[in-house]
């Protein structure tokens, strides 16, 4: 079942005359109970896209273009006014962001901040609030919740700061989580814990999580589908498995073998994309990825006709294979 | 015979507590012996707070030890000051995390290097001209980058900068701090190949100092581990990473998400937080949030003792043999 769909999200940013085209024509749609997991370098417009799905942005500078359209629970948020729009924040999707200890706030305890957002749902009726803080924390795993309850987000490390934030998000009882790279700031082993919690979430509650990293690792351990982004464009999409095992776009392959894997690397070369990230002023007209794709720079293509399409229009999202999306000329 | 000789090191840190109460240190290195040969590189590996960090900036002397003996070449640098220091400093370099960070933004890429040159070596104005564009081309740059500023350079290019004012002085030995860290994988696999590759040439031994395993492993001969400023585990990188033997070693090991998905299925996960390293848990450091701590681990300190299958790899664990 469909709970959220995502049609031809285009998605600038006019700032000092500048038109900056951060996401463009980004379409896909969530399940109920489902990990989507939107993968990609830094700038790739991962971020907006997931803000933009309630549209956290502040417009202006972000502009939506008019094809653009986002549908929750029958509802379509770019039609919607500030008091619906704070509706779907409230019932529909919650936010986890990376850096836990930057979200909370630090002069209030966190019993404050978890009852805020239970008191939004429940229209201010403040009985048994105590006791549904004490059981979200427990659910998120905080040990000896009563007494954490009372503490300030400085006296907590970053996991359970990480937790706190799960805790508030889930206390709007949502059906989707955004979970926006949310384990970048923690150690190995606490991310471990993270996505444990996250993946019990989401077998108990059955909630939909949007995950948002650049880790592929996390990718392959979490998701049940997967977008791969660059420069503002979705260049491919699959389930999870597909991407890892048979990646058909040149990006997602460069990609996969950039990544040094744990236990089969040699001390040797890897194997590099070419060039850098580029920013959103000098994105190439036609494939974003055209200037450094290693299908264009080893000359892999002959044909004239091919290379002048790859620089000069954008290829079309299309379904090469049942579920299997993908974002290029050279592909049939 | 070893480029660099660690003996006890130990670095630690007051804590300003009340007037009457016991004096207290965090104890960020404490007590780490290990060696580096010449041309080879050494990864460092822990979680946050684990002290590596510590331990490769006092390497530098950038930090000072309480007690410990550094020795470069046979030559013990760890009470060397003023102009001997800034003299010794010719044979190790360091490379930081932050490429955002550790440039001066007002000065060119030029005025940068030039400083380093000018306060190093003897050369005169052409000449390190000369030895900037001959840095550069090394690292992937060219000459026309040198009127530049930092922010006119993206991430990757700016630690490509940092790796060239390491080289400038021809050091022996590089620290690299979470060298790669901050950048994107794509960006990332191009700086780590630069590092291979110019050690290929120059035989330089190198500190990879990181918290991603797959890339220390990548790029390492031998892997230290380390957890609350002590040395846990030692060995070759494939060794260390493939048999693991100390048990924070394992779960660190499974705890890193892998592109192939049946390895995530056995992972260990380790519960609660890496403890403060001011009050450290007794014996084993690591017995509390360790999966098979015994009664015994609360009053032994484990010391590192090789493996009975490889005199190379060593483990501070008692109880390793029967894991």
């Amino acid at each position: 079942m469909k709970i959220l769909e995502v049609e031809n999200l285009s998605v600038e940013f006019r700032v000092e005359g500048k038109i900056l085209p951060v996401v463009s024509q980004l379409s896909f749609s969530l399940n109920k109970g489902e990990i989507l997991a939107i993968v990609g370098e830094s700038g790739c417009g991962k971020s907006v896209s997931c803000m933009s799905l309630t549209r956290l942005l502040p417009e202006p500078p972000a502009f939506y273009s008019p094809e653009s359209s986002i549908s929750i629970a029958e509802k379509s948020v770019l039609q919607l006014n500030k008091k619906e729009l704070r509706g779907v924040r409230r019932e529909n999707i919650s936010y986890i962001f990376q850096e836990p200890s930057s979200s909370l706030n630090p002069v209030f305890r966190i019993d404050d901040q978890i009852a805020e957002a239970i008191l939004l749902r429940k229209d201010g009726h403040s009985a048994d609030v105590k006791n549904e803080i004490i059981d979200l924390l427990t659910r998120v795993g905080i040990p000896d919740p009563e007494k954490r309850m009372n503490c300030y987000p400085h006296e907590l490390s970053g996991g359970m700061q990480q937790r706190v934030m799960i805790a508030m998000a889930l206390a709007g009882k949502p059906d989707i989580l955004i979970a926006d790279e949310p384990t970048t700031a923690l150690d190995v082993t606490i991310q471990a814990q993270i996505l444990d919690l996250l993946k019990h979430i989401r077998e108990r509650d059955g909630m939909s999580i949007i995950l948002v990293t650049h880790n592929l690792g996390i990718v392959a351990d979490m998701a049940d589908r997967v977008i791969v982004m660059y420069a503002g464009h979705s260049l491919e999409s699959a389930s999870a498995q597909e991407i890892i095992f048979n990646p058909k776009h040149p990006y997602t392959k460069a990609l996969m073998n950039a990544v040094p894997k744990l236990g089969i690397s040699e001390k040797s070369r890897l194997e590099t994309i070419p060039g850098t990230v580029p920013s959103p002023e000098d994105y190439a007209v036609g494939c974003r990825f055209s200037d450094r794709c290693p299908l264009l720079l080893e000359k892999e293509i002959n044909n004239k006709d091919l290379r002048s399409l790859c620089t000069e229009k954008v290829p079309e999202w299309k379904e090469i294979k049942k579920g299997h999306y993908c974002r290029c000329h050279c592909l049939k | 015979m070893p480029l660099l000789e660690v003996k006890n090191l130990k670095t630690w840190y007051p804590v300003r507590g009340s007037w009457f109460s016991k004096k207290q240190f965090v104890k960020a290195v404490d007590d780490v012996s290990f060696s580096l040969k010449k041309g080879e590189t050494l990864g460092l590996v822990g979680e946050s707070g684990c002290g590596k960090s510590t331990l490769g900036r006092t390497l530098v002397r950038l930090e000072n030890p309480v007690s410990g003996n550094i020795l470069l070449n046979n030559r013990d640098i760890t009470s060397l000051k003023g102009r001997e220091l800034r003299k010794a400093r010719t044979d190790f370099q360091m490379i930081f995390q932050d490429p955002y960070g550790s440039l001066n933004p007002r000065m060119t890429i030029y005025s940068t290097l030039d400083e380093v040159l000018t306060i190093h070596t003897s050369l005169d104005i052409e000449n390190r001209k000369k030895r900037m564009i001959e840095l550069l081309k090394m690292v992937g740059l060219r000459e026309e980058h040198l009127r530049r500023y930092p922010h006119q350079f993206s991430g990757g290019q700016r630690q490509r900068i940092g790796i060239a004012r390491a080289l400038a002085v021809d050091p022996k030995l590089i620290i690299a701090d979470e060298p790669v860290s901050a950048l994107d994988v794509s960006v990332q696999a191009q700086i780590i190949n630069l590092l291979i590759e110019i050690q290929k040439k120059t035989d330089i031994a190198l500190l990879f100092i990181a918290h991603d395993l797959a890339v220390v492993e990548h790029i390492s001969d031998r892997i230290m581990v380390m957890y609350l400023g002590k040395i846990v585990e030692s060995g070759p990188a494939q060794e260390v990473c493939r048999n693991p033997l100390h048990p924070y070693t394992k779960a660190l090991l499974s705890a890193v998400p892998s592109i192939t998905p049946e390895k995530n299925k056995s992972r260990v996960v380790l519960k609660g937080d890496v403890p403060s390293p001011i009050n450290p848990p007794p014996g084993c450091h690591f017995h509390p949030r360790c999966p098979s701590a015994r009664e015994e681990c609360k009053s032994i300190t484990p010391e590192l003792k090789p493996s009975e299958k490889n005199k190379e790899h060593f483990a501070a664990c008692p109880f390793k043999y029967s894991l």
